[in-house]
């Protein structure tokens, strides 16, 4: 016993450390290279009175340090809220776009594109249109003051097909020359456009949404039992989900307007999570913050510095996620199960 | 605890279901709920906890009707054990046992030691211990049914409700289930409400028993004075010998079907 959980914690420990870590060696990566021992000088150098290379300084605090934040937040939020959403519905396949919440907000982010707001509006429409569509969705699939996870997910498939079919057409009627390429771009996801200014303005909700649902671990246990027996718990469960759904809402809502649609995490990450430590959300949803964090920042890295072009974050996503999921698959079995 | 239901009704908008259900459990005594498939069994278990709304009548515990009392209050005493499915995610047994704390514990808390123990504690009371670390979704229906009951264990509850416990499983762990809900109301008073599709079982294990007959009209009373060839013809349309036979001098009643009327 006493073994098993110091090696809980050593494997907790790492686990916490590995975002710090990769973000240290992934600060000093990319075209104007750094070692690790530089690049503690100069985030330090504020304290120690270092008076670093100022090229050095400026790459590391405007280009790389708030795109590797952007970074962690996005993995982060979209492996919890994956992790939320999968509990929510009983269902190892669910995602964050279950319910039409990353459509929703793609469909907000392109209008504002299509309208050339900066990017502040862009982010302003694309967290208005992903809240509207879950509100869309909880609306539909409530009858009699009841909704059950059915009708949530049926619902949840239709609002999604609408706006990729709005996204369609704003794509469609987009000038060839200049918008569509801005667009097909965005969608595909980069964290390129991160700046403080933009932090401030999404870090907040995805950072209130991770919170709420980090404390509210343990109930997501019961909220994946059916509805009766969680009742039966001494929940309110409609009032539980309600939380659950506008935490892992805003939390992909604002991670799209941010950075476009990246894929895979939120499925990815707390599988792998499950398969390492088991099915107990207590220990699901934090693992799952680590490893998203750590997961994207290494993803993101990749995207900038493996070619002297960008690559679209979402690609990569795909690209690694599916054959590591595949083999995680093969190998446990499934473990969730 | 007394547990009371006066004049229950329920249905869905053309087809009425369970016409005015009443009657009354005490302290540690054991009711079963008999009637054949289809008739509102769980239905009526449901409406009774207020899972599903009464359409007229209710249900009160210790004379307080049951939705003028706090959702947590409510469940603290009362704690349901339903049929067991297989879950989505496959938590270890403590987990799922622990989960049973839920109602004790407040909306952001998580589950501590003294919890862990009562989940200890109660797998250990009905002998499941050995099951601590396998996973919900590996178990046999009669294991993770006994997790399910451990789980509401750890409620501490005035009453249990079970929902055809002992369906699906084999001989051994019927009787395993049986003498669970029996010791339980005995040894701690624990009263408990059980839907059950044998007779025998309820002739076994309960004081009283509530005869659900398609007609929609019920019986309730003591098991012995209901259950009898009449009440289960006119139920089920089947013609049953009722067999009363001791053995190491005690008594047992066995309840042979013999043919459908």
């Amino acid at each position: 016993m006493a073994a098993k959980r110091t090696s809980h914690m050593t494997r907790n420990l790492i686990i916490a450390v590995l975002p710090l870590l990769a973000a240290l060696i992934c600060l000093g990566i990319g075209r104007y290279s750094l070692d690790v021992r530089e690049t503690v000088k100069i985030l330090f150098s504020g304290l120690t009175g270092y008076e670093p290379d100022p090229t050095g300084y400026t790459v590391i605090f405007n280009v790389r340090l708030p795109r590797i934040l952007l970074a962690i937040l996005v993995g982060a939020g979209l492996s919890c809220a994956g992790a939320a959403f999968q509990g929510l519905f009983s269902n190892p396949l669910a995602t964050p776009d279950t319910l039409g919440v990353a459509s929703g907000a793609s469909f907000g982010a392109v209008l504002g594109l299509l309208m050339h707001g900066n990017l502040i509006m862009v982010q302003i429409l694309a967290l208005i249109f992903g809240v509207l569509s879950c509100i869309i969705t909880y609306s539909i699939s409530r009858r009699n003051e009841k909704s059950s996870i059915v009708m949530i997910v049926l619902a949840g498939m239709v609002i999604s097909a609408v706006f990729e079919a709005l996204v369609s057409l704003m794509k469609y009627v987009a000038d060839p020359e200049e918008e569509l390429p801005t667009i097909t771009y965005w969608l595909m996801g980069s964290m390129s456009r991160s700046t403080y200014n933009n932090l401030i303005m999404g870090a907040p909700f995805i950072i209130a949404g991770i919170l709420l649902i980090f404390a509210l671990r343990w109930r997501l246990n019961i909220m994946s039992l059916n509805e009766d027996e969680a009742s039966s718990l001494g929940m309110n469960i409609q009032i539980m989900r309600l939380i659950f759904i506008a935490a892992s809402s805003m939390i992909t809502a604002s991670c799209v307007s941010m950075c476009g649609q990246v894929g895979w995490v939120g499925l990815l990450i707390p599988h792998i999570a499950r398969m390492i430590g088991g099915n107990n959300n207590r220990s699901v949803i934090p693992m799952s913050i680590g490893l998203g964090a750590f997961f994207m920042i290494i993803m993101d890295t990749f995207a900038r510095a493996a070619t002297a072009a960008e690559i679209p974050i979402s690609i990569l996503t795909a690209i690694v996620g599916a054959p590591v999921f595949i083999i995680l698959l093969r190998k446990t079995g499934g473990a969730w199960s | 605890m007394i547990f009371r239901v006066e004049n229950g009704c329920f249905g869905y908008k053309e087809k009425q279901i369970l016409k005015k259900i009443s009657f009354t459990v005490g302290n540690g005594e054991v009711l079963s709920v008999l009637g054949s498939n289809g008739v509102g069994k769980t239905t009526l278990l449901k409406c009774m906890m207020g899972l599903l709304k009464w359409n007229s009548g209710h249900s009160y515990v210790d004379d307080q009707e049951i939705s003028q009392m706090k959702h947590k209050d409510f469940w603290q005493k009362i704690a349901y054990v339903p049929q067991a499915k297989g879950a989505a995610f496959g938590y270890s047994a403590l987990d799922m046992v622990t989960l049973g704390r839920s109602a004790h514990l407040g909306t952001f808390a998580q589950p501590g030691k003294e919890d862990r123990k009562a989940a200890e504690e109660a797998m250990e009371e009905i002998g499941i211990t050995y099951l601590r670390d396998k996973l919900c979704t590996e178990m046999s229906g009669g294991e993770l049914q006994m997790v399910l009951i451990a789980r509401a264990l750890t409620i501490s509850p005035s009453m249990l409700v079970l929902d055809e416990p002992e369906s699906n499983l084999d001989f051994k762990n019927q009787l395993i289930i049986l003498e669970t809900i029996q010791k339980l109301s005995r040894n701690r008073g624990i009263s408990a409400i059980v839907n059950t599709h044998y007779p025998e079982h309820a002739l076994k294990i309960s004081d009283k028993a509530l005869l659900l007959n398609q007609d929609g009209t019920n019986v309730f009373g003591n098991a012995d004075a209901v259950i009898n060839v009449e009440n289960m013809r006119h139920s089920f349309s089947v013609q049953v010998h009722i067999n009363q036979f001791s053995v190491d001098g005690r008594d047992y009643r066995s309840v042979v079907p013999l043919h459908l009327v």
